[in-house]
């Protein structure tokens, strides 16, 4: 099997895709290999939220823990997706659970490393925030037609 | 009214042979006619349901059009009417006219890849699709089924999904808008499941049944993603009462729903689906 470099799976993953070469690199000293195994949370709702994932294989289930009632998965996320973005926007707390459904790996990135490499060059934390917009514009507009619970009326 | 339309009009006496619970709501029955005559039809018409003493319903046949001996309908039970529908037990009696409508295009889809994009309780009137593709398996490319639905529990069909997907060159994406913590699928909204499949836009046929803000916005997002407007087609639903074009009830701008759809190519009613209240 072949072992790929981290630099060369960021900059390969869909959510960097064009993001020049010496952007990576500074993305890297904040990256490592992480696995999931199934059933496992990766985080829960009201942690501190220091990290995002750029997900190679398996599924994650983003869940929310309604009170008195089992908890309820409103988003799935699987290979070539990015999950989290509570690490971006104070107060740095994540909103909702994360569970791996499958067996998972993913690039964790330092949220933390990565916020103090924004702040240190504002070129990066521009691209970070467009990308970022990106996902979070796609997941609003989801959210909105499931909200409308359309399967509901036929 | 001359013979023809009077023909359309009455109800032929049809008896209910099978009746399998899909979902808590959502029952397909079939039937079959008690006067010995046939009931042949294409992928995407509808008949209209009498149901004695209650009233008549406009629905989708979900069976598979080679059977010309009986129809399937998949209902689900919303309202008084549909309710009565689906307390019919085996062996009652149903009115029946139709089928009416233009069908999907499956004539025009030959050569190509047939991507069905379903939400709801509208794949039911896609799987005579399905039935026919594999039927004539090797007049057209890739099966690709997106279908969508509110939880796990609303699946329709998901036996036949699981068979559907294990077969060469098709390929099955389910999605849920939520689900509880033993769902394994996928959750979020059915345009999420497009970036799974390699499209191949010049050589794909898409055919779009749902709520219609879902085929609206799925039908953009094809577009979208480089397929023709001409190449997309949606099944619209109006307050159909006759079924052939005579009353005008579900009038469409310019379109009888019952007569001239309910199938329609995006390219041509693009601007009535962004009109308000039409």
């Amino acid at each position: 099997m072949e072992v790929q470099s981290l630099e060369k799976i960021i900059a390969e993953h869909e959510f960097f895709a064009d993001l020049e070469a010496y952007y990576t690199a500074l993305l890297v000293s904040c990256a490592s290999n992480v696995r999931f195994e199934a059933g496992r949370y990766l985080w829960h709702e009201g942690e501190e939220a220091n990290t995002f994932y750029l997900v190679r294989e398996g599924r994650i289930a983003v869940e929310i823990n309604p009170p008195m009632r089992k908890p309820i998965v409103v988003d799935t996320v699987c290979e070539g997706d990015v999950l989290g973005w509570s690490w971006l926007l104070p107060p740095y707390v994540w909103k909702f659970s994360a569970r791996a459904v499958e067996a998972t790996r993913a690039i964790a990135l330092d949220g933390k490393c990565l916020r103090n490499k924004c702040e240190q060059n504002h070129d990066l934390g521009y691209e970070m925030l467009k990308r970022f917009s990106q996902i979070m514009n796609r997941r609003l507009d989801a959210t909105r037609v499931q909200l409308l619970d359309l399967y509901a009326t036929r | 009214m001359p013979p023809d339309e009077k023909e359309a009009m009455i109800p032929e006496p049809w008896e209910v042979r099978r009746v399998t619970r899909e979902t808590p709501d959502t029952f397909t029955m079939v039937l079959e006619p008690r006067n010995g005559s046939r009931g042949g039809f294409r992928p995407g018409q509808f008949s209209m349901l009498w149901v004695f003493g209650v009233g008549e319903l406009p629905i989708s046949i979900s069976g598979d059009p080679s059977q010309d001996a009986s129809l399937t309908f998949t209902v689900r039970s919303v309202g008084p009417a549909t309710q009565a529908l689906t307390g019919h037990s085996v062996g009652q009696e149903l009115g029946v006219r139709g089928p009416f409508g233009a069908g999907w295009p499956v004539e025009q889809a030959r050569g190509r890849d047939v991507l069905l994009v379903a939400g709801g309780i509208g794949l039911a009137p896609l799987r005579p699709v399905i039935y026919h593709v594999l039927r004539h398996r090797q007049d057209y490319g890739r099966l690709i089924l997106a279908y969508g639905a509110r939880s796990p529990r609303d699946l329709l069909y998901r036996k036949e999904l699981a068979q559907w997907a294990r077969l060469k060159d098709v390929q099955v994406l389910t999605t849920v808008d939520y689900g509880g913590v033993s769902w394994r699928g996928r959750v979020g909204v059915v345009t999420s499941l497009f970036r799974f499949m390699r499209l191949q836009p010049a050589r794909t046929a898409a055919m779009v049944c749902g709520p219609e803000i879902m085929m609206r916005l799925v039908a953009r997002e094809l577009t979208t993603r480089g397929l023709a407007a001409g190449d997309v087609y949606l099944s619209m639903e109006r307050n159909m009462k006759c079924g052939a074009g005579f009353c005008g009830h579900c009038q469409w701008g310019p379109h009888f729903i019952c007569k001239d759809g309910p199938v329609f190519a995006y390219g041509g009613i693009a601007p009535l689906l962004d009109r308000y209240e039409l």
